[in-house]
């Protein structure tokens, strides 16, 4: 088991619906987002183009944030997860100096907060929040070691990419090209 | 291609870029590399067999360690958001965690910067009345009486003297540990690609052992030792210029990331305090004023010193504050 997301750019319009329904999902304090959109704009005027890429934590392979936890509160749970455990977390700050994506952040309360996969849902067999109230159904989840499901295919049929490869942090959210 | 964040996360400390540690982390790994030149300094000279003609630094120094490690970590805890739960740090050892064994060089450091002082007690002593500190022979001489009257302590100090030669290399390897450990810290963060190097190590060692030397001159009252200390930190100075020097160059050949990175003290907004008050008022400046002493000019030695002192801070600064502004460029 090994979960992963993909996301098609080309159908993403920047909407934050998946940033708001984490957000409620998760209870994220207010001023707090555990995902969150990026905007890219490419060419001169008139001919501009614009790309969105909706972007949490990459649940990596390679998890230098685990690494540098010197508490062990940074973990790796079941089918890839990255977790913190919160009353093991000092609040030191390691994990966010080793993710070279942003994708963590002190909650109010004083430990590390960060995207679960909404692992709660996916007990009982639904998707995170973000990918079932995404409007353009950009988002997929799935197991990546099941070479039946959604993402696997996808990934087999479409052209893809990852966010700061040259990091090493193996990152299991794809995007489509 | 331009780069924006179009569902603004307004989280403090994390935009634009990573600034979550500040001078805290700085001056806690500032004054662990001073704790560790300090006490390397002490041990090398201990076993080279220089305690009569090097007091200050083989049995003085050591006894400024300890408040100094205390004053690091008082402020490392202080820097923690979660800092009730401090205590889960020794609850567990991580070797792939720098955080982690450098919590645990402290406390064994730290232990040593305590027995080793004690093992000297009585030479210390001497020192501090032969130099009028009255109001510090008070505590050595409470805890001469209370070695002499409890048979546990007792044992303990003679056990430590007699085995001190051991429990020198043993405080060499600790400390060097330690310095290093200051460097890696901040080399573990592959995602910045300025810590991302590990030259800091021993550049952070090197710094860490000079803003020691520069302890020793300060407060010694032994000309001799002083000058053995300007001549040696004159070298640690060389070694120091060296390796910033070689830095740079390897980030410059490196990937895009790796030159934007120098680019921030190569021209971008670190360079004219990087160059011009770190190296040139930390390093340069110094050092030509222990040359000067060397060849007889009489320049009171407590300002070399001090200059390296703060540069020694400033450094890592500068470090860890631009550190947090280089990160890897974020484009499909
Ligand atoms: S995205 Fe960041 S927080 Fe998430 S697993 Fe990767 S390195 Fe860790
Ligand atoms: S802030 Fe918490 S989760 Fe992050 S490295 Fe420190 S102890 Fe681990």
């Amino acid at each position: 088991m090994r979960y992963g997301m993909v996301i098609d750019t080309n159908k993403c319009v920047g909407c934050a619906d998946c940033v708001v329904a984490c957000q409620t999902e998760n209870n994220v304090p207010i001023g707090y987002s555990r995902d969150w959109i990026m905007e890219f704009v490419e060419g001169d005027f008139p001919k501009l183009s614009l790309h969105f890429e909706t972007q949490r934590c990459n649940h990596c392979d390679d998890t230098p944030c685990v690494r540098t936890c010197p508490t062990g509160a940074s973990h790796v749970a079941e089918g890839g997860i990255v977790k913190v455990t919160h009353n093991e977390c000092i609040g030191c700050g390691a994990c966010i100096e080793a993710c070279p994506y942003d994708a963590r952040y002190f909650h109010p309360d004083g430990y590390v907060d960060k995207c679960t996969f909404c692992d709660h849902r996916l007990e009982d067999g639904l998707d995170p929040a973000c990918v079932s109230v995404c409007p353009t159904e950009c988002m997929h989840f799935g197991d990546l070691d099941d070479p039946g499901s959604d993402v696997s295919k996808l990934l087999k049929e479409r052209d893809n990419y990852t966010i700061i490869p040259e990091a090493g942090t193996k990152p299991q959210i794809f995007y489509l090209k | 291609m331009e780069k924006l964040l179009a569902t603004d996360r307004h989280i403090h400390g994390l935009y634009p870029h990573v600034d979550i540690w500040g001078f805290p982390i700085s001056a806690y790994l500032f004054l662990g590399g001073l704790a560790a030149g300090i006490l390397i300094f002490a041990a090398i000279y201990y076993l080279l067999g220089k305690e009569k003609e090097m007091p200050f630094t083989v049995k003085i120094g050591p006894l400024f360690a300890l408040p100094i490690i205390m004053l690091g970590l008082f402020l490392l805890i202080f820097d923690l958001h979660h800092k009730l739960f401090v205590w889960q740090l020794f609850m567990t050892a991580r070797a792939e965690s720098p955080m982690s064994w450098g919590a645990w060089t402290l406390v064994i450091v730290s232990i040593f910067s305590v027995l080793w002082p004690l093992s000297f007690v009585d030479s210390i002593d001497e020192y501090l009345i032969k130099r009028g500190w009255s109001k510090m022979t008070r505590v050595t001489e409470a805890i001469i009486k209370f070695e002499h009257k409890w048979i546990i302590p007792h044992f303990i100090i003679m056990f430590f003297r007699k085995y001190r030669k051991f429990f020198a290399i043993v405080l060499l390897i600790y400390s060097i540990i330690l310095g290093i450990y200051t460097g890696i810290l901040l080399s573990a963060f592959n995602a910045h690609p300025l810590w991302n190097n590990p030259i800091l190590g021993p550049l952070f060692l090197t710094s860490g052992v000079s803003t020691g030397s520069a302890f020793v001159m300060w407060l010694s009252d032994n000309h001799k030792e002083r000058l053995l200390m300007s001549a040696i930190d004159m070298s640690l100075i060389a070694i120091e210029l060296f390796f910033i020097v070689h830095m740079f160059m390897g980030m410059e050949a490196g990937a895009e990331a790796y030159k934007h990175a120098a680019d921030l003290f190569l021209g971008g907004e670190f360079t004219a305090i990087f160059w011009g008050v770190f190296v040139g008022l930390g390093l340069i400046l110094p050092f030509t004023l222990e040359a000067l002493e060397l060849r007889g000019f009489h320049i009171p030695t407590a300002l070399p010193a001090l200059l390296i002192l703060a540069g020694g801070l400033l450094f890592r600064i500068l470090m860890v504050s631009a550190g947090q502004i280089s990160e890897y460029p974020m484009m499909p």
